[in-house]
Order: structure tokens, then sequence, then C-alpha cells
């Protein structure tokens, strides 16, 4: 019976699988509900009223009106409350806790790198502890994919030339799908791996078992010397350019005039696209670095931006 | 197929002088043909062509999927059958099937009149939807395209590879084909109607197509846009929707989908319309609620160009607007509730019978209910977080646009055919595959549901092991739909030879279609009829009280 269950119905491994079935479950009963009314309605007709059936046929005395107002303002109440349950969840699944470790992840076909904050990577597979939540935070070095986790019951497109995030606290220890969701070429439906929950205890000896590089900070902050970004963005340097240090969720007054919320797509755009958005007060003088520095050093170089960052708030 | 057919049509039959179809016989008389009712059939021709075309594609995908391996066919081409399944289907089956075929053939004749208001556009409609059938099926034979019929970039602009430029050519002119039917429904409706036709004495198959018109002209120029943006992104690099060259991916899904979802209801108000018309014929009642149905397709219409948006909850649209649309899709579903419910109630004390017709109708409303509550499964936020681009999505939509659509199509067809072509189709051949239609549909697309909750992404040529139980299923389903299919693409050729002559009214309907000789004659109608009353004057008791009359 229970191996039945299971081959109808997907594991509930994370903190959001048992909200989001609960809607599920409460869809299904209404609509199961209405569907079978409806069907036994014209069964019953169809047989009461067959031709030749004999039955009364007399016209009915009552009014239509009541009737249609009936099943049009039923619904519309119904619609409303299942609206706000199910906004409800969806809000809460887009709005990661503040502890919530930080993991990257870039898509490409048919593959996808995954960046944990101390440095490790993997490739399509991802190792987490139970109870810790974490973010992903997306983009795509091609065309659009999508990081799906049936077992977890979360899924988000991951777009070239932005970042998406999904987030999710692991519940139950086990192997999970991830699958690729939005089509992406040839090699879709394999672009495919496995998200393995383990228990604290557990994650740890597998951590240790892994070779230790240096942190995604530690990364960043080479490549932003590397790179030469700290040949401008320095006090003392010729060149005049902003500094950086604590910039991460400030707000920053630009050229225009108007105002920009300092977070990961807007380092990526001054990154790749240094023109787009103009920082008050300064030249656009910025080189781009597009198609000269890839994803994965990039987040590096923004996850080494955010740690130069003081401040509590989110 | 056709022009032989049609060619060996037999010398005029003693009953009808002269028709539409026996007027002229040349095949340049078929092809220069202005007659709403012979562009009608050039049409039928046309679409069955084409649906045998997706419907190979389907059959292949379905072997494919009998096993989670690869085994049968390279992923490409398994990419390449479900982006042909998909555009043939969509652009030259569903959008076309009852507007193009029974539109043409029925609308003037339902509401008096002797033809379109264009008749010369009507046919240049067909020369379009020919024209750009031709380049779909030229980049088909030539290799084919990979994209999905959603043509999502960057990878339809930049990445696929195979003719897209070619498809999405295809679909442009076949658009500007739809435009036109859609301009000549909605002057004919407005300035043909005989006298006494007023807008609330119209059928609603009429109502259905008039609607079906607006969402065709307002739509489609957005997909032509689209479309063509797309290909000058692909052919000379212009940054519009590749974020590599300053575009946004994501204005891509916005104005393909402004269309898209709205040509979803051009593809099942029609069949709404259709079931009207069966289920009071056979029920032998007036319409429960005709203002409210009617109101309803309008509804429908306005309604559905404001919920694009549900197809994007999780493309990284704004969580806001997220919200908006899925209120939006949750309010669209109910109109669609008022029609089901003005349906059944309708059969409330009637006298019913249950000849093909009926069977689709009836099976229409149980399909199109299931696929219809299922919507709300995907317009609840967090739910379609879970179930978009699974078979969930497949299921819900085949529900519509196959256990609707298709089975409105095939009710109609048979109710019409008599109207068509003079003669009856056999009866109990057309019940057999009516019910195997409805069981292989069933067993096809169920499972498919359970598939999707389980988590199994839509477009995946191999897939996990587990999925094989519910895919086996699906692909017996398809062969039972598959039969259910040929039978009749082979009786309705048949029994135009051969069936049983029909005369005017077999179905003792009140139409104004049936108020001429079957076939009609090539101006419908004599003298101008006069109409006095309603749609729908079905009487349950007076046909009660005739059968005893009979029996005793």
């Amino acid at each position: 019976m229970r191996t039945f269950f299971n081959s109808l119905f997907p594991p509930q491994a994370s903190n959001l699988a048992p909200k989001v079935d609960a809607i599920y479950f409460a869809l299904l009963g209404l609509c199961g509900f209405v569907a079978l009314l409806v069907c036994l309605a014209i069964l019953f007709f169809c047989v009461r009223y067959r031709r030749g059936s004999g039955a009364d046929r007399t016209p009915p005395k009552w009014r239509q009106r009541p009737f249609e107002l009936a099943w049009t303002i039923t619904p519309f109440f119904i619609f409303l409350g299942l609206f706000f349950w199910a906004a409800e969840v969806f809000f809460g699944m887009s709005r990661p806790p503040r502890n919530a470790t930080e993991i990257y992840i870039v898509g490409k076909q048919w593959m996808w790198k995954i960046q944990h904050p101390d440095g490790r990577r993997e490739i399509n597979e991802l190792h987490i502890p139970i109870g810790q939540p974490v973010k992903l935070i997306m983009t795509s070095e091609d065309v659009i994919h999508d990081f799906f986790i049936p077992g977890f019951r979360n899924k988000q497109d991951v777009v070239p030339g932005r970042y998406t995030t999904e987030w999710f606290t692991p519940t139950k220890a086990g192997s999970y799908h991830l699958f690729c969701a939005q089509y992406c070429g040839t090699n879709h439906s394999r672009m495919v791996g496995n998200i393995y929950v383990m228990e604290p205890a557990e994650h740890a000896k597998w951590l240790a078992g892994q070779p230790a590089p240096d942190s995604l900070i530690a990364a960043g902050e080479r490549a932003f010397r590397n790179r030469g970004c700290s040949g401008c963005h320095a006090p003392n340097a010729a060149i005049r350019a902003p500094l950086l240090d604590g910039i991460y969720g400030k707000q920053v007054p630009l050229s225009d005039s108007s105002l920009v919320t300092a977070d990961d797509q807007y380092l990526r755009n001054s990154i790749l696209l240094p023109n787009k958005q103009i920082a008050a007060g300064y030249e656009p003088i910025m080189p781009t670095f597009q198609g000269q520095i890839d994803e994965q050093e990039l987040n590096a170089i923004i996850a080494y931006l955010k740690s130069l960052w003081e401040g509590d708030v989110r | 197929m056709t022009t032989a057919t049609l060619q060996a049509e037999p010398q005029p039959v003693a009953r009808v002088a002269r028709t539409y179809l026996n007027e002229r016989t040349t095949i340049a008389s078929w092809l220069l043909t202005t007659d709403h009712k012979r562009i009608a059939l050039l049409y039928m021709v046309s679409i069955t062509l084409f649906f045998l075309i997706g419907g190979a594609a389907a059959t292949l995908m379905r072997l494919e999927l009998l096993t989670p391996q690869g085994d049968l066919v390279a992923s490409d081409t398994y990419n390449k059958l479900f982006t042909i399944h998909g555009v043939v289907m969509v652009w030259f089956f569903l959008i076309p099937s009852i507007p193009t075929v029974l539109g043409n053939f029925l609308l003037p004749m339902m509401i008096g009149a002797r033809d379109v208001a264009f008749p010369k556009i009507n046919l240049a409609s067909w020369y379009l939807f020919m024209g750009g059938g031709a380049f779909a099926v030229f980049s088909i034979l030539s290799g084919g395209v990979d994209t999905g019929w959603t043509f999502y970039t960057p990878y339809s602009s930049t990445y696929a590879n195979g003719h897209v430029i070619a498809m999405a050519t295809g679909i442009f002119i076949a658009g500007f084909g739809s435009i036109a039917t859609g301009l000549n429904f909605i002057v004919t409706t407005h300035k043909m109607r005989a006298p006494g036709m007023t807008w609330m004495k119209l059928p609603l198959f009429v109502w259905s197509l008039y609607t079906t018109s607006i969402i065709l002209v307002l739509a489609t120029p957005v997909l032509a846009i689209t479309l063509a943006l797309m290909a000058l992104e692909r052919a000379f690099g212009v940054g519009i929707f590749n974020p590599s060259l300053g575009g946004d991916p994501l204005l891509f899904q916005h104005l393909f989908w402004f269309y898209s979802h709205p040509a979803v209801y051009i593809m099942i108000l029609p069949g709404m319309g259709v079931v009207s018309e069966l289920i009071t014929c056979f029920a032998r009642k007036k319409i429960f609620g005709y203002q409210f149905v009617a109101a309803a397709s309008v509804a429908i219409a306005v309604l559905g160009f404001l919920v694009w948006g549900h197809h994007m909850f999780v493309s990284s649209q704004s969580i806001y607007a997220g919200m908006i649309f899925s209120v939006l899709s949750f309010m669209v579903a109910i109109p669609s509730a008022i029609k089901v419910f003005n349906w059944t109630a309708t059969l409330y004390k009637g006298s019913i019978s249950f000849h093909t017709p009926m069977l689709y109708a009836l099976g229409f409303i149980g399909l199109f209910t299931i696929g219809g509550l299922t919507g709300l499964f995907l317009a609840s936020l967090a739910v379609d977080v879970h179930v978009h681009d699974t078979y969930f999505v497949i299921a819900h939509f085949h529900y519509i646009m196959v256990g609707g659509m298709v089975m409105a199509y095939l009710g109609a067809l048979h109710f019409w055919w008599p109207k068509i072509t003079g003669r009856m189709y056999p009866e109990w051949l057309a019940k057999l595959a009516a019910l195997s239609i409805f069981a292989g549909f069933n067993l096809t697309f169920f499972p498919q549901f359970i598939l999707g909750y389980l988590g199994m992404p839509r477009r995946y040529h191999v897939y996990a092991p587990e999925f094989q139980v519910l895919n086996v299923l699906s692909t017996a389903g398809a062969s039972i739909l598959a039969l259910g299919y040929f039978l009749p693409l082979g009786y309705l050729l048949w029994s135009w030879k051969y069936g049983k002559i029909a005369g005017p009214n077999p179905w003792r309907a009140t139409g104004l279609e049936w108020t001429t000789p079957s076939p009609p004659p090539k101006d419908n109608f004599d003298t101008t009829p006069i109409v006095t009353e309603g749609p729908y004057e079905y009487d349950p008791r007076a046909t009660e009280a005739e059968l005893r009359a009979a029996h005793a």
C-alpha cells in the first residue's frame, strides 16, 4: 500500500512540501467534489429524461436568475479564498530567511555547476545538511534553464543575464531528483542531478572527506586583484572610481539622479555592462568585462564584495 | 484525397437538382471558389492532412516514451517531434478547426445570409493558410526545428539548430489568414443578419464565433510582431531578447503569451458554441440561461487577454505581477463554470436522445470540466511552482484542447455532416468511434496528471525509471485514441457516397441552416428568411407526445 502511494505521490522532503501539498489536497477535494456533482447530475438527467422515459416534463415554475447568480457568486468567493491561501504560501517561498546558506548555481547546456560558500564545487550534485535553510543564487551561461527539485516542491527558472533565487529547508534525509524543467536543447532531459540531504553529523563527515579549497570570498578577493579591479576601486588609486567597501545593500545615486539598491544584479551589471548605470559623480570610464569573466568567477567577486559589508540589515 | 472524392460525387441525386457541390465540378471551380461552403471544405481537407502530420509526430513520441531510455529516436529527433506536434496542432489544426471549417460553412447560413461579407478575402485566407502551411512543411522536411512550439528566447534566437525562421514565417503567414477570417466573421455577423435576426436571437455558435473572431483580430498581430522580432535577432543579431546582446528574454515570454493565452480561448470558444447547439437539439430543450451563456463567451474573450502572466510564475517575473495574474486567472474560470452549469441545467426535463453528436457533447462537458478544474491548480501560485513545466500542464491543456476542442469538432462534424454532404454517417460505427476516443483519451492523459505531480518534466526524451508504468499506460491509451480517430476518417469518406440520404433536417433541429435542402444550393436560401423566433424553440413534451403517437 505504501509503495503504491509512493508511486503516485512524490516524497515530502522540505519545509515547503507540506504547505504546497495541503493546497493540492484541498484543491483535489474541492475539484473532485464539483466534477462528481456535475457528472452525477448529467448521468441522472440522462437516465431520467431519456427520450420516452415517461418522466414529468412540465416546465418548472422557478426563475433562472437566482441559479445563475448562485453559480456565479459562489465560485467567485471560493476562488478568492484559494487565491489568498496559495499566494500566501508563494510569498513565503520567495522570501529566504536571513540565516540561509548562500549557494551559487550556474546552469549551462547541459549541466549544473554549484559553488558552496566555503569554495567547494560540485557538478550536478548538491550535498546539504537537514534543517539548514539554503538560498540558491542562480544564473545561466547560455539559455534559460530551470532548477526543479520535485521532492522539495520548488522550482525557479535560471535566466541568463540575471540572478534568480530559490530557497528551501530540507527536512528528510535521502537522495532527491534534480531536473532541468525549462527546455534548453538537445540534452535537456539529461540535465539532471541529485540532491543529497544528510544528517548534520554525516554531512560534516562528508565535508571532511572533501578537499578544502579557498573559500568563495578568498577566491573572489584574489580575482578582484588579478583582474585589476583594485587598481581603480581603491582609496589612493590614480583613477577615480567608487570605493566598494560596504557598498552591498546600500542605495547608490546614479548620474541620471535616480537611486538604485546595490544588490547582486547591480554589481553584476556594473561589471558586465558598466555603462548601463553610471554612479553619480564619476566618469563612465570603466571597461566592460563581458566575455572575459565567467559566471563562476563573477559569483566569487560578488561574494567578496558582499563580505566587505559590515551591516546586519538585509 | 479531396478533389478525387469530390470529383467522384455522383451525378445530381434526384431529390436535389443543384447543390453547391455539383454546380460546377472542375478543379479550378474549387480552387477559385468564393462560396463559403466550398472554402469550408477546402479547409476541412487541409486541416485533416495537418492533423495526420501532428498525430504522426505524437505517435512517435508516445512510442519513444514507452521506455525510460531514449532508444527509439535520438534526442534531437525527439525534440523536433514535439516541436512539429505542437506547431502543427496549434496553428494548423486547432486554431483553424471549428472556425474555418464549420464556422465558414455555417455562419452565413445560421444568420440567413448568402455568403460571408467578403467572399474573395475568405478565399485569400485559405491561400494564406496554405502558404503558411507550405513553409511549415518545408521546415519539417528540410530537417525540422527543435525549439518547442513556444520558441523561447534566447534558445530559439541564438542557440537552436534547424529552420527556425522558415517555421516562424509559416506561422506568421498563416496568422494573416486567421486575421482575415476573423475580420470577415465580425463584419458578417454585424452586417449580414437576416431581417429579425437580432443579437439576442443569434445561435450561441454564432456568439462564440464572433467572440473568437475578436480575439483573432486583436491577438494575432502581436504573435506576428513577436515572431518577426525573434527572426530579426536570429538572422541579424539585433539585440532584443538575448541578454548577451543587451536584450531581455522575459520580454519574449510576455509578448508570446499575450497572444498565446488568448489563443487558448480561440481554440475552446468555438467548441463551447458547438456544444450549446448539440445539447439543446438532442435534449429538445431551450438553452438554460441564453444570455448568461452568450455573455460568458464575451467575458472569456475579455478576461482572456489579462491572464498571460500565469505562464510565467517561475520565470523571474515580479511576485506581485504573479499575484495579479493569479487572481485574474481564477476569475476567468468563472464564465467557463457558468457554461458548464447551464449546459447541465439544460438537460433537466429534456427529452434526451443519444446520437453520436450528443455523445461527443456529453464527453466534451465531462472532459472540459476536468480540464477546467485542473486549471485552478495551475492558477494557484504555490501549487503552480511545483507543477509548472511538468506533465500536469500537458495533461491539463490536452483535456481542454483534445478532450474539449477535438471532441467538439468531431461532434460538430457528425451533427452537420448530413447538411454538408446530404448523407448520414453510419450510426453504430460512429458511436463505437466516439466511445473509443473517450476511453483512449482518458487512458492517455489521466496518468499524466499523476506523472506531473510526481515531478516528471515535459519535453523529456529520457526519464527516471520510476515514471515508466504511468508512461506505458499513457502510450496504451494513445493507441486506442489513434484507432478511434481513424474510424471516422474511414466511415465519413464512405458515407459521402454510400450513406443514407439525409433530407434537409434529419435531427429536426431549429437553426436556419436546417431550413434549406441538404446539401444546400449555392446561394443557401431561395428567399431571404425572416426570423421571428429565438434559436432554440424546442419542446420536449411535443417530442414525447409524437413518440407516444408513433408507438400507439
